[in-house]
């Protein structure tokens, strides 16, 4: 397909190159596979240079994240007492040995919240997969069979919808006490209720798809027939809910350790950075201003990357 | 290929029975089959019935079209979907070669009936490329290597005349037709003896119509299948069955061959059916054919005969008493009306 394409636009350009070659350049040639995605990645339209920030911003946090240990200056645990509250570079007592500064223990602040992403991410990215799997299945199986089923599963949905998270979250790691592997499977088992109510809705749609009916009178298997013709189709809306929960879980991970019930010190979380320069703030406002922004950027980016996912995941010309 | 042909062989053994005639025996039989759908029960209130089929017999001979025609809502698609096994029947069942179908299985099923349906955009995923959406009746049923299968695959194309790179695409990639195609190679991979046809061709352009129905004519002469064709496109019905089955209400209400219930319909509903078909004419309008009212609300018939309302022949009789199809089904032709034009 790929070839074919790209045999027939490079003969539509060869009689460009005679003469008007300028002319003929302006008009559009047949899109090849991979001139479709750039143009839809760089190209006309604002959304797709979002996917681009996105993908950028997500790309370099991964990256950070994965070679944390190369890139730190300093060991983010090594406190130094007599360097407490250094401010950053910028500042006029900052200097290039703490590029960030370090915070009320002496510690090099850039060298926590390079090792910072690595929580962010892998609360993100892990909550996010449990809570996928939980809330797929279950809306899934709601969409698909309707009826008692559905009345169930709403019913267990709505249940959860009107438990408020923060609070639960909050009364469950005071109970087992905060640590990063609570943290992760109590919020993998709290945010399950978008990728439910998503997946139920779109499968509904889908139940009745002609294609669902062809699969089922060959006699395919239930598992077959969800798995391999809804799941596919439902994907591309269940990535922007993936990412909408990653950065929710991102958050919320910083609001429970700000609260005191989430990764516990010394472990270098933006939440906990936030919480521990909470008292510095009128004076030294750095302090929770660069894990903040740290927060918003990674935050904001993950949701990019979601919406432009979503555009690009749409099957072309369906119709 | 050995998988493939004891397929074949398995059906010679069938139709060979030894009292069983194949030139008798109709290859589909529907013995008083209906459909009843509960509509808005609750847990503590009873819901409507909804008697979307009602004790339709029909017969199709092998390797012939049956057309079932009727208005939209008359109950033709449950039908369908009660011949594929989506739906199981309230009552009656299906036959295939004399045998019914109750308890085969909807795999034992899927071998002898398959669809073609609507909407080729939504009838294939379009997730899949077309190699994986017709190979899929034969993995699904175990059936040759993946060597053999993609043989087949790549014969069944070229059977309804797709090239060969049409294999590697997505449904996105093609033309509305050329889905069609792919949705006929899916049906025929398996070598059905049955083909249920809802409206094959009326999501289709004009133009593209006649090519399908012309590929579905040239593979009923090629492999004798028996199709059950349901349209509301009278000409389309005209153009390819050779019978007719009229149903308003979810009943047959007339069945015939196709040169009588063109030339001479009897029931009045069949009459205004025809001469309600739009002609080529510009300018000549919708014709106007006196039905009035609006087809009336399944889950509440009308008394008696469920036309009466609308029939410019009904009497008190009509009102009183429903009129019945006759019983045999391989009859010339049945009018389910009192006042029946003879």
């Amino acid at each position: 397909m790929t070839v074919s394409t790209s045999t027939t636009s490079r003969a539509s350009r060869a009689p460009a190159a005679g003469g008007r070659a300028r002319a003929l350049s302006e008009v559009p040639l047949p899109p090849t596979a991979w001139s479709r995605v750039t143009r839809k990645v760089f190209g006309h339209r604002g959304l797709a240079i979002g996917l681009a920030i996105g993908l950028v911003c997500v790309g370099l946090a991964v990256l950070i994240a994965l070679f944390a240990p190369l890139l730190a200056p300093h060991d983010p645990y090594f406190q130094d007492i007599s360097n407490r509250m250094v401010p950053p570079v910028w500042h006029d007592k900052g200097s290039w040995t703490h590029v960030l500064g370090t915070d009320k223990l002496g510690r090099d602040y850039l060298s926590r919240l390079i090792y910072g992403t690595r929580i962010s991410l892998t609360i993100g990215l892990v909550a996010a997969l449990i809570s996928g799997v939980i809330g797929t299945t279950l809306g899934v199986l709601a969409g698909y069979f309707g009826g008692r089923v559905d009345a169930f599963i709403s019913y267990i949905i709505t249940t959860r919808l009107a438990m408020p998270v923060v609070l639960v979250a909050l009364a469950l790691a005071s109970l087992t006490g905060g640590s990063l592997t609570t943290v992760i499977v109590l919020l993998g088992l709290l945010l399950w209720d978008r990728f439910a109510v998503v997946s139920r809705s779109v499968t509904q749609q889908l139940r009745d798809a002609e294609y669902v009916y062809a699969a089922r009178t060959l006699g395919c298997s239930l598992p077959y027939i969800l798995v391999r013709e809804v799941l596919p189709n439902i994907a591309g809306a269940l990535i922007v809910v993936i990412t909408l929960e990653m950065a929710h879980a991102i958050l919320l991970e910083a609001t429970l350790s700000f609260l005191g019930m989430g990764v516990q010190p010394p472990l270098p979380s933006w939440g906990l950075m936030v919480a521990e320069g909470k008292a510095y703030m009128f004076f030294q406002p750095w302090v929770i201003a660069i894990p903040g922004v740290a927060l918003f950027v990674l935050v904001l980016a993950i949701n990019l990357l979601g919406d432009g996912l979503r555009d690009l995941n749409a099957p072309g010309g369906r119709h | 290929m050995n998988a493939l042909s004891s397929r074949g062989a398995l059906a010679d053994q069938a139709g060979a029975g030894p009292d069983t005639d194949i030139d008798t025996m109709p290859a589909l039989e529907l013995c008083a089959l209906s459909k009843r759908y509960t509509l808005g029960g609750g847990l503590f209130k009873r819901g409507r019935a909804l008697q979307a089929v009602s004790e339709v017999s029909l017969a199709i001979p092998r390797g012939q079209v049956m057309g079932l025609v009727g208005e939209s809502g008359c109950g033709k698609s449950t039908l369908a979907k009660m011949l594929l096994g989506l739906a199981t029947p309230s009552a009656g069942e299906v036959r295939v070669d004399g045998r019914p179908l109750g308890d085969a299985g909807q795999k034992a099923l899927a071998r002898h009936i398959q669809p073609i349906f609507q909407d080729p955009y939504s009838s294939l995923n379009p997730r899949k490329r077309v190699a994986a959406i017709v190979e899929l009746p034969l993995r699904v049923h175990g059936i040759g290597t993946p060597r053999e299968r993609a043989q087949r695959v790549a014969e069944t194309l070229d059977l309804v005349g797709l090239p060969q790179r049409a294999a590697a695409q997505f449904p996105g990639q093609l033309s509305g037709g050329q889905r069609q195609r792919v949705a006929i190679a899916r049906a025929l991979i398996m070598r059905p003896d049955i083909v249920i046809c809802d409206e094959p061709t009326s999501a289709l352009d004009v133009s593209v119509q006649a090519q399908i129905l012309n590929l579905l004519l040239d593979l009923k002469q090629e492999f004798g299948l028996t199709y059950l064709f349901i349209s509301h496109d009278l000409a389309v019905v005209e153009h390819l069955v050779d019978r007719v089955a009229v149903m308003y209400l979810g009943r047959i209400v007339e069945e015939g061959s196709r040169k009588q219930i063109f030339a001479a319909p009897r029931h009045p509903y069949t009459q205004a059916l025809l001469a309600s078909a739009l002609t080529p004419e510009p300018g000549l309008g919708v014709p106007d054919i006196g039905l009035g009212d609006v087809m009336p609300d399944p889950s509440n018939p009308p008394s008696g005969c469920a036309f009466h309302p609308r029939c410019p022949k009904a009497q008190a009789l009509c009102r009183e008493s429903r009129p019945t199809l006759t019983a045999e089904t391989t009859g010339v032709s049945r009018a389910a009306c009192h006042f029946a034009s003879a």
